[in-house]
């Protein structure tokens, strides 16, 4: 179907004469060739957001309709590469159109002429149902490709191959003729369907203490990141996108520094997964629409991330996706409802802004996959939010916060005085530790939770003294709550601070973070004991026992709970005496 | 290209800088347009918006004299583009690049769109040169890097200018000791300056300050003044950067964009969204703000197997002192840190005012640590961070509960704070490397107990912290 422009205004083109066309069909609009897709119908006109700049288009050029969605390719060859918002590989653009980006580029998402060693997993004969496992590729060193009969697709096998087969080879012919290749491909706005989906019981670990101990998410939670600009958000982002015990990692950069993907794109090849030891890049795909490049691109960048996330999630991984920032992705589509004269709603985001986002987030979650054999998979969603001012009240924050599972609040004044990862525990949540509880107590151990309690009570006293303190002094309160006042600071230098850049520190154990709570905490009832046995307070606080505990942080994992039980047990004969 | 001059006089509606045209068949978006007024002069626009209905031109210059009668449209078919060459260096161009000083137009080499393309991010190499820039606050706790983007958050009043060329005086990579000489490698030092509706005192204190280092035969001048058009200002920081670039890329310079005022800038988009009718975003600035400012702003950097780079160095006025304001908060959240100046400093007579704690570089870590700097710069700078922000909370309680009301650890973090402001912050116009800065913390740590140094790893202290 062909039309022609009859308006261009910043990334939005109307057409005429696409009757016929339908809502999110996409287009390729002028000479240059440009990518695009249908947002609007009315009568033969057809509205549609260009992924493209569209400078150059003049009226009268060609729209022509492709007839099908924005779709994804979905097949081996995914992990390691980088990514647009619209899955153009960005080495290959790079190879072929050198180091800037021009328009109207057309290549395939994955790569044709690469040949995978696919593994059979049926014979001939045999009866396939959508989900079901048809055969297995190497895909990286610690990844097995599974290669699943698309959802929708069922029937009995006549001829199956295996070896050296390219994406688009056909790997399974069914009895009535229909081939299936290695690579499907799937609407990216559509979610990929499942059997069930289940509560979530299993920690996804971060090894940020903060994280882990105070505000936990589970494996296909959601958690939300929001703060102002230089409270680390994207520093949390990277860390968790190393240390997460995730299987897959997509990680989209949405609308944000250029140099900051560089940084992701020179490390992560070193950086070593702490699970597995192989490169971090080998679990990887970076999604990367830097906020230079067309807007309406990154508005779909968070769909293509997601639809790449549930192929491996009905595989039956755990996987991670990281989105830094989601703010930018509403920015784009405010942008593009402001162009397509949509009346505004709050801050001038479209009114169906939430609906969107709450539809992206509910496509996270741990779920009971397609196909016979019981495979779990989950995607567990953190995002990265960029309030304007820092102010938590506006309408990108309220409407995530809404719906996700867990906050982390990120706050300037910590990050100013360089306390990272800079999360305020007094204004974070996280609604998954009941869920967890179970698996704390089998794997780490029975008191995980009253010890977090009691970190958060001691905190939160802290949080009340201090504005006494403000008032009338240090000198006017009793020792008992200066101890505390002490001990809180300590648990928040060297408990809830942990250091990005250091080589021990910056991955932390669930079960070294248990012990080291446990010493700190233990650390205060030893105090509390002496002051009540009428020690002098400048005694209690040059406590021998204070200088172990500081240097908790930096001690090797291994061996560490010996050391520490070592350390509690000088402690605890000391409460006794 | 057609030899047939497309001239329209269907102009029906003018309205602030836009004109609106009727009928013109084949405009397209971004292409340059020359207007021919009813008394025979001629200027500059630029196709924003086309449509069956009507054509928007935005109007570079005026739209003063123009009427709806006579005013003729001459569509050049080329989007707006720049003329380049190795000679403008030296050279002074108004703001949409057009010379001023007297000298006759250059030659090209290259004629480039001046929108430019995006960086292809797997193309970027990471910036990690360390630039010395002799300031305390900017070395030691936020340091600079080669391909950078780090603006100055000034206030109407602060020594913005004055900072940005003292760094453009002093700026140097220890390797190579003369600050214009460049890098060891790459084909040296350049300055690209870009005026956006700052004032002709402003203007000419640049210049002079140019003339004064020598940098005025490296350095490409745009200048679009205060009583120069609003509109003009929304293509000058491109030219500026389309130069750089070229400079950086094709020559293999080091090249230093200095972009003041940003502030001027998006005052322009603010009254181009206006006339278009837009619906404003917060504070009037348009919803699209973030991507504009992100195509100018993301036009610094390094690419794999290029010798030059393009660092940026931005200044903005915060609006009323106020970090949260549209301006400065969507640059904060494109650019990569910023330097904050502040007024409590400044009236305290400390020069420069820098604020150290609102301030960041997000680079800083890649261009400093052993073998760049030293092996303590991330330590040190650290603490002095930590120390400094307890030392300004204990300022507030003392002001509260007085002096008696301390313990004397306080009343050492206090007297670190005030030493801090006063010796390492404030350094006037002396250019200190990149040692003594360090050297410097670590004397102002000798006022606090060696215990009291959490953020330094043990052997650095043992090191370093002589009684």
């Amino acid at each position: 179907m062909k039309g022609s422009i009859i308006k261009v205004s910043g990334p939005t083109v109307v057409a005429k004469g696409m009757r016929g066309a339908k809502m999110y069909d996409r287009v390729i609009v002028g000479s240059l060739g440009l990518l695009g897709e249908i947002v609007r119908l009315e009568g033969d006109t057809a509205t549609m957001q260009v992924y493209e700049d569209t400078t150059g288009l003049s009226l009268g050029e060609d729209v022509i309709s492709a007839g099908e969605p924005l779709l994804a390719e979905l097949g081996p060859g995914l992990l390691s590469t980088v990514f647009d918002g619209v899955q153009r590989p960005l080495y290959h653009i790079y190879e072929g159109q050198g180091d800037f980006i021009t328009r109207g580029i057309v290549v395939p998402a994955l790569q044709r002429d690469k040949k995978w060693d696919f593994k059979a997993a049926v014979k001939k004969g045999d009866m396939v149902n959508e989900g079901d496992v048809i055969g297995l590729i190497q895909e990286t060193e610690n990844i097995i490709h599974k290669i699943l009969a698309p959802p929708g697709i069922s029937g009995v096998i006549r001829e199956i191959k295996e070896g050296g087969l390219s994406v688009v080879d056909t790997a399974a012919v069914f009895e009535d003729g229909r081939k299936l290749t290695l690579m499907q491909r799937w609407p990216v706005r559509t979610p990929r369907p499942f059997k069930e989906k289940l509560y979530p019981k299993i920690p996804f670990i971060t090894g940020q203490r903060v994280f882990d101990t105070l505000f936990p998410i589970a494996m296909g939670g959601t958690a939300i990141v929001p703060g102002g600009f230089g409270t680390g958000k994207t520093v949390a982002e990277q860390t968790l996108a190393k240390y997460a015990n995730a299987d897959i990692i997509i990680y989209v950069g949405c609308g944000e520094r250029g140099n900051e993907m560089t940084e992701v794109l020179t490390e992560f090849p070193e950086l070593v997964d702490p699970y597995t030891g192989l490169p971090l890049m080998k679990r990887t795909v970076l999604i990367v629409n830097t906020s230079n490049m067309p807007v309406a691109a990154r508005e779909a960048s968070i769909y293509t991330g997601i639809t790449i996330a549930e192929y491996y999630r009905d595989m039956g991984y755990n996987v991670a996706l990281m989105a830094d920032s989601i703010s930018r992705w509403a920015e784009a589509l405010r942008e593009i409802s402001s162009r397509l004269e949509e009346m505004p709603g709050e801050e001038g985001y479209p009114t169906y802004m939430a609906t969107r986002l709450a539809n992206f987030y509910e496509r996270g979650g741990r779920i009971r996959c397609l196909g016979k054999d019981e495979r779990f998979g989950s995607i567990s969603i953190v995002s990265a939010i960029s309030p304007p001012g820092g102010d938590f009240s506006e309408p990108v924050t309220q409407a995530s916060m809404r719906i996700a599972g867990a906050l982390w609040a990120l706050d300037a004044d910590l990050a100013h005085r360089r306390h990272f990862p800079a999360v305020n525990w007094m204004r974070s949540f996280s609604l998954y530790i009941e869920y967890l509880q179970e698996w704390y107590k089998e794997n780490i151990a029975e008191d995980w939770n009253i010890l977090r309690q009691e970190l958060m009570l001691l905190l939160q006293k802290e949080e009340g003294l201090s504005e006494i303190v403000q008032l009338v002094g240090i000198d006017a309160i009793p020792d008992s709550e200066r101890i505390i006042l002490e001990v809180a600071r300590m648990i928040r230098e060297e408990f809830l601070r942990q250091n990005a850049f250091s080589e021990t520190d910056a991955f932390c154990p669930p079960a070294k973070q248990y012990w080291m709570l446990k010493a700190f905490l233990l650390y205060y009832k030893e105090l509390d004991a002496m002051l009540k046995k009428g020690a002098a307070l400048e005694d209690v606080l040059s406590h021998p026992a204070r200088n172990d505990l500081v240097q908790m942080k930096e001690m090797k994992t291994e061996g560490f709970v010996e050391k520490v039980k070592g350390i509690i047990n000088k402690m605890e004969m000391g409460i006794k005496q | 290209m057609d030899l047939i001059t497309r001239e329209y006089k269907t102009v029906s509606r003018i309205a602030g800088p836009l004109l609106f045209l009727e009928n013109v068949p084949k405009a397209s978006i971004g292409e340059m347009v020359a207007i021919v007024l009813p008394d025979g002069r001629s200027r500059s626009g630029q196709v924003i918006e086309i449509s069956e209905k009507y054509t928007v031109v935005q109007v570079l210059e005026t739209t003063a004299s123009m009427d709806v009668a006579g005013t003729s449209v001459r569509f050049s078919e080329y989007a707006a583009k720049l003329n380049l060459s190795i000679d403008m260096l030296g050279r002074r161009f108004n703001g949409i690049g057009e010379p001023i000083d007297g000298l006759p137009p250059i030659i090209p080499e290259v004629r480039a769109d001046i929108v430019g393309m995006p960086i292809n991010p797997v193309a970027r190499d990471n910036p990690s040169d360390f630039i010395q820039t002799g300031i305390s606050t900017i070395d030691g706790l936020n340091t600079l890097v080669r391909g950078q983007k780090l603006p100055i958050f000034s206030g109407a009043g602060l020594p913005a200018k004055e900072i940005a060329s003292q760094i453009l005086r002093q700026a140097k990579v220890p390797s190579t000791p003369l600050p214009l000489e460049g890098g060891g490698e790459g084909g040296g030092f350049a300055v690209v300056f870009a005026a956006m509706g700052i004032t002709f005192r402003d203007a000419a204190y640049f210049q002079e300050e140019f003339e004064a280092s020598g940098a005025l035969q490296n350095s490409v001048i745009f200048l679009n003044l205060a009583d120069d058009p609003t509109i003009e200002r929304l293509i000058t920081p491109r030219c500026a950067l389309t130069t750089a670039e070229f400079l950086a890329f094709n020559y293999d310079m080091h090249v230093l964009v200095i972009l003041t005022d940003m502030t001027n800038y998006c005052e322009a988009l603010r009254e181009i969204g206006a006339a278009r009718e837009e619906i404003p975003g917060r504070r009037g600035y348009p919803g699209y703000m973030y991507t504009d400012l992100a195509t100018i702003y993301e036009r610094a950097g390094r690419i794999k197997g290029k010798k030059g780079s393009v660092t940026q160095l931005p200044i903005l006025t915060m609006p009323d002192d106020d970090i949260t304001h549209p301006i400065p908060d969507l640059t904060g959240y494109i650019t990569e840190g910023q330097i904050v100046l502040s007024r409590e400093l400044y009236r305290k007579g400390i020069y420069p005012p820098i604020d150290p704690l609102p301030s960041l570089s997000r680079l800083m870590n890649r261009g400093i640590g052993k073998g760049k700097t030293r092996e303590d710069h991330r330590n040190v700078a650290d603490q002095l961070y930590a120390a400094y922000a307890k030392g300004r909370d204990l300022r507030r309680l003392e002001a509260i509960v007085g002096e008696t009301g301390l313990s004397e650890m306080d009343k050492k973090f206090l007297r670190f704070a005030e030493e801090f402001e006063n010796k390492f912050i404030s350094q006037r116009y002396t250019d200190r490397n990149i040692k003594e800065t360090l050297n410097l913390g670590w004397e102002l740590f000798k006022i606090l107990p060696k215990e009291s140094l959490t953020r330094i790893k043990m052997e650095f202290v043992e090191k370093y912290y002589k009684k």
